[in-house]
């Protein structure tokens, strides 16, 4: 797509007064409406005493992304067509968390358009939008929320304008409403009718106002999904689903060892001439196979003969990455332990974890000598798209890169292994291919949530807490996707570490804080290790750091023979933060009388400019604990969550509650089941059985969440809230459950709960005896 | 190269395939049926659950030479057409695809035609044992959704089963 461009500079500032935004109306054959997407107000930074306010209070992951933005002029375009709908391309990533719905509301609710009329597609890479085409921290509707709306309210405006003309009378007497706009005489005509009408032959720029948020109709409505119908009929498209000329199956035959190289292929002719094989490519992470099914695929990986060279990991398990982040750990402050002041200590290992969707890491690339084509589901396209180009010998401009919407992400999609893949062995076969990863390597050697250990340290006097100290130490966490584009990714990729070191030390200072009136609060990150693929997993720092700081909380609390709730009132500073612990206590019944092995656990947290806090009650007892189901992992269960949040001013509040009651999962499978094992250079888990995520027979019966009302007139951040209140909230029922504080996590990492596959062949076979399993 | 015939979706089909190359890639790769997905290839995930005569199964662990021509596969694309008109809902589709749009239930939506071809076989089963669905019930689905709407889907099957 060609971004228009509008034909003059401003000649004022974008944000103009109250609610009045400059805007543009782009010269077309139909209305093409326009903002800058760096359009935004700047929320007004608070501090709050007696704890010397913490960075992200001040300012947040959030505030960075949205800066980032601001130097940039590019525009997103809200057109009209013939028909009466609107269409906008979005420049982020749907992966399940609601943002094409979200922002069709936000037209909608400008426009007056009814909101089946509004359609949101994804936006190739842009290159120009340098920093503004990254979906991650929880931003897109944080950046986009006001320039969306200016895009739309200049459609609207220009409708009215060539409404007037049509009908003959003053904009001030018209009424836009539902697609139509009518006079006081009654006429009316459709914005299919003004479409080509209120089209301009040349660019220009307009002021427009936005509607107050008391006039607003359909943000802050409940509102079902655009693609849910899509998604219920099978018709919603991913990457894999999507069929292009001449892409066939491939798939990849992987080392025995993590991120392993091939040296030769001992069998590649009986290899090519099996049932359906086209190809079979030695590439540089392994050797490809392209064939006329994925069926066909499978075998031919499995009957590959490869000679291997070991990945850099080879031999490590988690014992030796453990005493490797103990050796790097900085020591804690030196504290006084008098009867005056004592200290609480806490210390505990958070195992790797995946962040494997449910769609296994895809793309297709189609690859030419002069150009390439590429699909697949990405949050940061720009950065792919330099990339790739710069993988295959091209500039920029040949490589065009098409968004997917992706089968979830939980940060995977945030880079782009598969399409840097596919782009590979298109190259290396000459022909298009339509790469996807078999669960096991997706599982084995996709992305994951890095290793870390969390210390705590407390100094606590009478009732009062002087000072409490965090330190994070963990296994690099790759932020090579930059901030979206090449040059931040570059930076991020400065020999030895030191510019991901310099992202990585950033992003954990805007994004954690200690939310409570602690005094002297110091919280550091070392990250020691970068041999393996990790990345951002649904939160980036905040599940582990809020789990070590929680559990300490409610050992203070018992120090000061304070209830959990008690404390966290008392030593709560933040008007938001106190509404949904009170609101999480009342309607969770917190203190209620609940049988020997069985407790509740609260917990709080605070990032993305969103407050959460998080009841649960968890079971323990043997008959729950004991339950036998094959293949599986039960364990405690918890078996119900109640769970607050206010995220500033909502669009979708059943988006909203959708968005919790992911996380919740996602907590609860952080605290008692799902972990990666790293044994002999390479991890175990293979498959949905191995790797345990939260399942039917662990999920609550009970999920009530509470969406607030908030008195913030900004949005905030809802892909990640839901995660480290429930994964810190399920520790501490656990710990009260059972007598135990748990040191390391998820609480069931010690037993290996299944038999691990083989890593020769490296992906298991499908079975045959489906027929003898029907239900 | 064998031919291999069945009922897909109420038509027959007929497709020229190797009898070892599973159920969900000839319908995937060769049919272009793509509401069935790919999740694990061995039968954990149940992404691609669809019906056999009326039962649940994953094509991905049957050899499509094991099927017989009469056999009746029906795919999330084919679920209307197994409930008389009058049944479907609003959307004109099975009552169970009708709760899952009233709950809301899909995130990313990939495991969800998988849900609800799983969910469509529960209530039927339970229906032939002349009981409601429990709770119990509700925990032996395996169907994984990485996005976390177990919640939504469990109050989705109980809906839906009541409209069946």
């Amino acid at each position: 797509m060609n971004t228009p461009h509008p034909a003059a500079t401003p000649p004022t500032p974008p944000a103009l007064g109250r609610r009045s935004f400059l805007g543009y109306v782009l010269a077309g054959t139909t209305l093409v409406a326009a903002a800058d997407l760096g359009l935004g107000e700047a929320p007004p930074a608070r501090a709050e005493i007696p704890t010397p306010p913490q960075v992200p209070e001040l300012y947040d992951l959030n505030d960075l992304l949205t800066d980032a933005a601001r130097p940039t002029a590019n525009l997103i375009t809200v057109v009209i067509r013939e028909d009466g709908t609107a269409t906008f391309a979005l420049p982020r990533m749907e992966v399940g968390q609601g943002i094409t719905t979200s922002t069709a509301m936000l037209i909608a609710e400008e426009l007056d358009l009814p909101l089946e009329k509004v359609e949101v597609t994804l936006a190739p890479a842009r290159p120009e939008l340098l920093f503004n085409q990254l979906t991650g921290g929880s931003n897109t509707t944080i950046s986009t929320y006001t320039p969306i709306r200016v895009a739309a309210a200049v459609a609207r405006a220009a409708l009215l304008d060539a409404a007037a003309i049509v009908l003959g009378d003053t904009v001030a007497a018209l009424v836009a409403k539902g697609g139509v706009i009518t006079a006081p005489d009654g006429s009316s005509v459709t914005y299919g009718e003004l479409a080509g009408r209120a089209a301009s032959t040349t660019s220009r720029a307009v002021e427009v106002q936005l509607k107050g948020e008391a006039d607003f109709s359909v943000v802050g409505t409940p509102t079902n999904r655009v693609d849910a119908l899509a998604a219920v009929t099978g018709q919603k498209d991913f990457t894999t689903d999507l069929q292009v000329e001449g892409a066939l199956p491939t798939m990849v035959c992987r080392a025995p060892t993590l991120n392993g190289t091939p040296v030769r292929i001992r069998n590649k002719g009986a290899v090519r001439r099996m049932p359906g094989v086209t190809h079979v490519q030695q590439v540089s992470f392994g050797v490809a196979v392209r064939a006329r099914t994925f069926g066909q695929c499978i075998d031919a990986v499995r009957a590959l003969d490869v000679e291997w060279r070991d990945g850099p990991v080879a031999g490590e398990s988690d014992a030796t990455i453990l005493r490797r982040l103990r050796s790097a750990q900085l020591p804690m402050p030196a504290l006084p332990d008098t009867p005056l002041a004592q200290t609480i200590k806490g210390d505990f290992t958070f195992y790797f974890r995946s962040n494997s969707a449910m769609d296994t890491n895809s793309a297709i690339a189609d690859v030419r000598a002069d150009r390439a084509t590429i699909w697949a589901g990405l949050k940061s396209p720009v950065v792919a798209q330099e990339r790739i180009a710069e993988k295959l010998g091209m500039s920029v401009d040949q490589v065009e890169v098409n968004v997917v919407t992706a089968g979830g992400s939980f940060g995977r999609r945030l880079f782009f292994d598969a399409a840097l893949e596919a782009a590979e062995i298109s190259q290396a076969m000459g022909r298009p291919v339509k790469l996807m990863w078999h669960r096991a390597d997706d599982a084995r050697v996709g992305r994951g949530h890095p290793m870390g250990t969390c210390r705590v340290q407390a100094t606590v006097a009478g009732q009062e807490v002087l000072a409490f100290n965090q330190s994070l130490t963990c296994v690099e966490t790759d932020f090579r996707h930059g901030l979206g584009e090449i040059i931040t990714a570059k930076a991020a990729d400065l020999p030895a570490g030191l510019g991901n070191l310099g992202f990585a030390e950033t992003i954990f200072a805007l994004t954690q804080e200690v939310p409570y009136d602690f005094g002297a609060v110091t919280q550091t990150l070392v990250e020691t290790d970068g041999r393996f693929n990790t990345g951002s997993m649904r939160n980036i720092y905040s599940p582990d750091v809020r789990v070590a700081s929680e559990l300490v909380v409610d050992q203070i609390a018992a120090r000061m023979g304070l209830d959990p709730y008690e404390f966290r009132r008392r030593f709560q500073r933040n008007e938001r933060l106190l509404a949904v612990l009170d609101k999480v206590a009342e309607v969770g019944e917190w203190g209620k009388r609940m049988p020997a092995g069985t407790a509740q656990g609260i917990a709080i947290h605070k990032e993305y400019k969103g407050v959460s806090a998080c009841l649960v009650e968890i079971d323990c007892r043997p008959a729950t604990t004991g339950r036998r189901i094959r293949e599986a992992v039960t364990g405690p269960r918890v078996t119900r969550v109640t769970y607050a949040v206010d995220v500033g001013l909502v669009i979708n509040p059943r988006g909203l509650e959708a968005q919790m009651q992911g996380g919740i999962n996602d907590g609860i499978a952080l605290a008692l089941t799902s972990s990666l094992h790293l044994r002999d250079g390479h991890f175990l888990e293979a498959s949905w059985d191995n790797y345990f995520y939260t399942r039917q027979w662990n999920t609550p019966p009970a999920v009530e969440v509470v969406v607030m009302p908030s008195t913030e007139k900004q949005p905030g951040g809802a892909g990640e809230a839901g995660v480290a209140a429930t994964f810190a909230a399920v520790a501490c029922a656990y710990a009260r459950a059972t007598g135990t504080v748990p040191t390391y996590f998820p609480i069931n990492h010690k037993e290996l709960s299944f038999e691990p596959k083989p890593y020769v062949p490296p992906i298991p076979q499908s079975p045959r005896n489906g027929l003898d399993l029907t239900s | 190269m064998p031919r291999q015939t069945f009922i897909l979706n109420g038509k027959t089909v007929t497709v020229d395939v190797a009898d070892d190359v599973r159920l969900l890639w000839v319908l995937r790769d060769r049919l272009g049926v793509t509401g069935p997905k790919y999740g694990c290839g061995i039968n954990v995930c149940k992404a691609c659950t669809s019906h056999i005569n009326g039962k649940a199964f994953n094509p991905c662990a049957v050899p499509v030479g094991k099927l017989k021509p009469d056999d009746e596969i029906t795919t999330i694309e084919g679920l209307p057409k197994q409930v008389a008109k009058k049944k479907r809902g609003e959307h004109g589709l099975h009552p169970m695809q009708e709760a899952w749009l009233d709950r809301d239930v899909p995130q990313c939506g990939y495991c969800q035609p998988g849900q609800i071809m799983a969910a469509v076989a529960l209530a039927a089963k339970v229906r032939r044992e002349g009981r409601e669905i429990t709770e119990a019930d509700l925990d032996t689905i395996r169907n994984i959704c990485r996005c976390g709407t177990y919640t939504r889907i469990r109050e989705a099957i109980v809906d839906g089963a009541e409209r069946m």
